[in-house]
């Protein structure tokens, strides 16, 4: 089966949000099994990048007996190269409200948050009128849930969930052990439901529509679509919705410049593909039936033949080594001893077979950090260093 | 403007004094302070009854809870790599000359103060900025001269919203 097609622009999720109140009802009468059942028949997976199964996330907390539980959205878009949280927030709030309402319908958690990034404050004035106004109308109709934001204050590495509990709880955002996962242990050690911005927009068009109309788009293992921030060596910058499963040859003929040289798929932590495997590459989640497949939170960075690929690696390990929380070794001195390195190389000072070292301690850092930031440094450094191994040394 | 003291006590009859309420209190503390002093993080600590090292841990992990006197106005320009691909070095060099002040200086007067910092999130509209909770973005050299001297010219009025598109 081929798992490509060609670029399918869709328009859900920007679509209007003035129905929330019917779909809030309507959600809201319905067993809590039922709505699970629905998310899982259509195959959502988490839209931050990492793809965990919404429904089973939902499932799995609504099935934990405690007194207490929350609901998070998570609104910490840092990833470099992603904006469509941020744009989602700010036109079509009341899906974000209403999901994150019925996913406490559905668990029973009586309390949800919004987590903002810092960078973001100029939406909190809109974002608490539209709590206002959703929580109103939640008394009216009798259901007890009250939604709160709570501002972060600048650190990428609160975008990792447990971080972003320990951010909530007043400490330093400092990634936890897992397990045990946020599903039975997340914010205050309560079951927590925490989703991305855009994952709560989706589960909204599902309850409109169906879990059909969802699963009917895209591809196998990776149903639905998806917002992509466009952004780098293109004429079309912005933010679009596309079905997932497409070719990345076919992503870069309508955004590309005709120059493209790379595409950095899903931000700093991502992957960079080179020209040369735009046609095999498939984004989407798994399917390794064709090529290669990749996911993402959603970040498209081109880079035309102008690009030096040392300067992108050296402003992605400027950006790790300083968003590094410092907890654990591997990722502290890790991407401070990485960037020194590439550094020394197109210097002189290290030979061209450092770069071969460098590579080996960015695979330990992927087997001995801690969380997700130190783990995928080695993502868009390997991927980097072994397509553009010229350009790091001359 | 509110003593440090009394804006930290009604801080935390507002967000409680649990230690779930430190972050919004010390966010309320740098709103006004534009920084947190030792003292501030003693006296937080003092009214939540942590210990100060807690406090001074938590404040020092964020990037946006300045532990240094900041200006009026902190300026912070996003060096990622949309921004800095679409010439945020030009940026810099703009408001380094213009206000005569490096990266992590602020001007004798005390109203501006210089910071790079990371993505922003406005990669499709870069480069991009904030002044304070202000977001600038698809800047030029000329752009960024007019934002500053709108800062400049409003000194003492507090007028942030100058030529704002934020999304």
């Amino acid at each position: 089966m081929s798992t490509t097609h060609l670029l399918k622009r869709a328009d859900f999720i920007f679509k209007s949000d003035n129905d929330w109140k019917d779909v809030l009802k309507k959600s809201l009468s319905r067993k809590a099994n039922e709505l699970i059942n629905e998310l899982i028949s259509s195959e959502l997976k988490g839209r931050g990048g990492a793809g965990f199964p919404t429904g089973l996330k939902w499932k799995i907390t609504s099935e934990i007996d405690s007194d207490e539980k929350y609901v998070i959205c998570n609104a910490d878009e840092g990833e470099p190269g992603t904006f469509k949280d941020r744009e989602i927030l700010s036109r079509v709030p009341f899906k974000v409200l209403t999901a994150i309402a019925v996913c406490g319908h559905v668990t029973k958690a009586k309390k949800g948050f919004i987590y903002l990034r810092g960078e973001y404050f100029f939406l909190k004035e809109g974002l608490e009128k539209a709590i206002l106004e959703f929580e109103t109308f939640c008394k009216t109709i009798g259901f007890d849930f009250s939604i709160s934001i709570f501002m972060g204050s600048g650190a990428y590495i609160c975008g990792e969930e447990t971080a972003l509990f320990e951010s909530m709880e007043g400490k330093r955002g400092e990634p936890r052990n897992k397990p045990p996962f946020p599903s039975s242990c997340g914010y205050l050690n309560k079951p927590t439901v925490i989703n991305n911005v855009e994952t709560l927009a989706h589960t909204y068009t599902i309850f409109k529509y169906g879990a059909k109309r969802f699963y009917d788009l895209g591809v196998q293992f990776s149903r639905g679509t998806k917002l992509f921030s466009v952004s780098g060596d293109t004429p079309k910058p912005g933010i679009y919705e596309l079905e997932l499963g497409m070719s990345l040859a076919d992503f870069v003929e309508e955004f590309g410049d005709d120059d493209t040289k790379a595409v950095q798929v899903g931000g700093a932590s991502g992957f960079l593909v080179p020209r040369k495997r735009f046609a095999e590459t498939t984004i989407g989640f798994q399917g390794r039936l064709v090529g290669i497949s990749l996911p993402t939170g959603g970040s498209m960075m081109l880079f035309n033949s102008s690009r030096s690929m040392f300067n992108v690696l050296d402003n992605y390990l400027n950006f790790f080594a300083e968003e590094s929380c410092g907890q654990c070794t591997p990722c502290r001195v890790g991407c401070q001893q990485l960037l020194r390195g590439i550094k020394a190389v197109k210097r002189g000072e290290k030979n061209a077979g450092y770069l071969d070292k460098l590579l080996k301690l960015a695979e330990t850092m992927t087997y001995t950090a801690k969380c997700g930031l130190g783990q995928s440094v080695a993502n868009s450094f390997s991927s980097i260093v072994e397509n553009f191994r010229e350009e790091m040394i001359y | 403007m509110e003593p440090i003291k009394d804006l930290i006590k009604r801080l935390a009859d507002r967000y409680g004094r649990e230690r779930s309420s430190l972050l919004p209190i010390l966010q309320g503390v740098v709103e006004q302070e534009k920084y947190l002093s030792e003292y501030s993080m003693t006296e937080i600590a003092r009214e939540l009854n942590l210990p100060a090292a807690d406090v001074f841990g938590t404040a020092t992990f964020y990037s946006f809870l300045e532990n240094e006197k900041m200006g009026r106005y902190i300026i912070r320009l996003c060096k990622t790599i949309t921004c800095s691909m679409k010439g945020e070095n030009q940026i810099l060099l703009t408001i380094q000359d213009l206000l005569k002040i490096k990266v992590g200086e602020t001007t004798p007067d005390g109203n501006f103060s210089l910071l790079q910092t990371n993505c922003l999130g406005f990669c499709h509209k870069a480069p991009a900025m904030l002044i304070n909770k202000e977001v600038y973005n698809e800047l030029t050299p000329e752009k960024v001269r007019e934002i500053l001297t709108s800062y400049i010219n409003s000194n003492g009025g507090g007028k942030e919203n100058v030529n704002n598109t934020s999304s």
